[in-house]
């Protein structure tokens, strides 16, 4: 509070505009009449028709809700799993291949990734198409889902799960009535990631998709590579619309539940 | 049983989608050139037994190694990502560090949402913001037009495919994991120390100098590796904002592959890739582990 001066708040301005304004410009221009994207000739929602008319990316973005959905679900369990093979599974052999296997595809470059996962597909004989890019996505977004799972089951108090098992609890009961109410919101926020990862993806995605399944990313990329086309602008605010109405929601409810959780505490206290 | 069960499943999965596509890359980055057309020679004939096991270790060569090292255009492209990568993360630092001071240093109540403004550009898709660039940095462009009506150019600068937008690409996507590292140590500083050192006479210029800065080291190296390792496998930012000069590995093994159709070539440029990486991923390791002892 004291060294809040004008350096700290010239930095914080600058910085954020430095964030925000190319989204904002973004933004502006999707609704611009003209076709040249720089060039300003009155407000238009035009391009957001062309683009709800274009079958295309309809039917890109379909798949990727798919591939993503299906591949943050499958790495939320698959992480969590592996989680807790590494906080609570002992010992076991092969233990530091294991864990070198968590971390090394999080630094590892997706080209590279790529690549290894789509000679594995040829070299298996699987044709490309959506299962292999939910295949992929599961592959590296459960690693983000361990990490995250992982540093929540370190930090619990394991002692609340011997007592439900002392009270006569199976494992299993004891996983699923403590354990798991404890971890939720780590799993939740792992799905979260790993659904984003997951349609943010064009590199990987580009390596293991087949003709017939374009995800949104790649059809992107292609529309941008061969010139700035005001559609994407179209489809740029929608993505940032959703995602800041998304997190700024979940930034309340999560506001709210610590504050209902707070009043609980005093309640308590009180009695 | 249970245990075993929950070890296994994600273990097995690992391996067959992890480790195998690599052993897979390194056996074809080994063998003999061949356009996209498998099985690459030497192939494993297990039914041979010892005998089949030993011709294909001895068929193994480091034909594509060589042709690397021969090449100049892959050593010019390691190196060149390695330059571009060092640059931006030195940028990064400078354009990230007052960010995280301010934060650091802002009332306690702002704090959230500021956190919650750092984070929300990572939550949107990378894509769209290196796109949100090229309308930007284009002949035509906002900045070029905005120059050029204040009266500091003529004509329009070339910034869109220079080496330049990709500075700016790396910097900007990146930010944020420079920011949030460097604002968790700069966050738990006490101000007391601050006010000690200005107490024996310091100035407040050399007590951040001399307190400050080295109180939030860990942060600093954390951010520096956090946007160092990503940035040199870069594949999209060269090739949306960096011009046909621009050379990064990471473009280059993309080429190799889709367009020249060189996969044996294409995965030995991965070997070597994942080699220049694994010296910066120790040096991490290393600096994560002393910190946590210190941290004891």
């Amino acid at each position: 509070m004291r060294r809040f001066t004008w350096f700290n708040a010239t930095a914080l301005t600058l910085g954020f505009a430095f964030l925000y304004l190319p989204m904002l410009i973004l933004i502006i221009y999707s609704f611009n009449e003209s076709r040249l994207v720089t060039v300003w000739a009155g407000f238009s929602t035009k391009w957001y028709g062309e683009l709800l008319q274009n079958q295309a990316f309809l039917n890109a973005a379909w798949v990727t809700l798919k591939v993503a959905v299906i591949s943050s679900s499958l790495a939320a369990v698959l992480g969590t799993m592996a989680a807790y093979a590494m906080v609570r599974g002992g010992r076991f052999r092969g233990r530091t291949l294991f864990s070198g296997m968590i971390y090394a595809p999080l630094v590892m470059p997706e080209v590279i990734t790529g690549l290894s996962l789509l000679l594995l597909f040829i070299a298996i004989g699987m044709d490309r198409g959506v299962t292999t890019i939910v295949l992929a996505h599961t592959t590296f977004s459960m690693c983000y889902v361990s990490v995250v799972v992982s540093s929540r089951l370190a930090t619990f108090d394991r002692s609340l799960e011997e007592a439900a098992l002392d009270l006569g609890c199976t494992p299993f009961d004891a996983f699923r009535s403590v354990t798991l109410p404890i971890i939720a919101p780590a799993v939740v926020s792992g799905w979260l990631l790993a659904f984003t990862l997951s349609l943010d993806d064009l590199v990987i995605a580009s390596f293991t998709s087949g003709p017939s399944s374009t995800t949104l990313p790649i059809k992107i990329y292609s529309a941008v590579r061969l010139g700035v086309s005001p559609e994407i602008n179209a489809l740029s605010t929608i993505m940032i619309l959703i995602v800041t109405v998304g997190v700024i929601a979940a930034s309340l409810v999560s506001k709210r539940s610590i504050a209902l959780q707070k009043a609980d505490e005093q309640k308590a206290l009180q009695q | 049983m249970r245990r075993l069960f929950l070890i296994a499943v994600p273990y097995l999965w690992l391996l067959a989608l992890f480790l195998v596509p690599f052993l897979i890359v390194l056996k074809i980055s080994l063998s003999d050139p061949a356009i996209a057309r498998p099985p690459y020679t030497p192939t494993l004939d297990i039914a041979l037994g010892w005998q089949g096991l030993k011709d294909f270790f001895s068929q193994l060569d480091f034909e594509n190694f060589t042709f690397l090292t021969e090449d100049a255009l892959y050593w010019k492209a390691y190196l060149s990502s390695l330059k571009i990568a060092v640059v931006s993360t030195l940028i990064t630092l400078l354009v990230g560090f007052p960010i995280a001071y301010g934060m650091a240093k802002a009332p306690t109540e702002w704090r959230p949402t500021l956190m919650m403004l750092v984070i929300l550009p990572f939550w949107t898709s990378f894509l769209i913001r290196i796109y949100a660039w090229m309308g930007i940095l284009s002949n035509e462009g906002y900045l070029n037009q905005i120059l050029m009506w204040s009266g500091l150019t003529d004509e329009p600068l070339k910034l869109l495919n220079t080496n330049i937008a990709v500075y700016i690409g790396i910097v900007y996507t990146y930010l944020p994991f420079m920011i949030l590292p460097i604002y968790a140590t700069l966050e738990k500083l006490d101000d007391s120390l601050l006010e000690a050192a200005e107490d024996l006479g310091c100035s407040r210029l050399s007590a951040f100098w001399l307190v400050t800065m080295p109180l939030s080291k860990p942060g600093i190296i954390a951010g520096c590796f956090l946007v160092f390792i990503p940035a040199i496998g870069e594949f999209v930012i060269p090739s949306l904002l960096g011009g046909s000069q621009t050379l990064m590995i990471g473009k280059v093994l993309w080429e190799e592959f889709f367009s020249n159709r060189d996969w044996p070539v294409a995965s030995a440029v991965a070997v070597v890739l994942l080699l220049v990486l694994v010296i910066p991923i120790i040096l991490f390791q290393r600096n994560e582990q002393k910190q946590r002892e210190e941290g004891l």
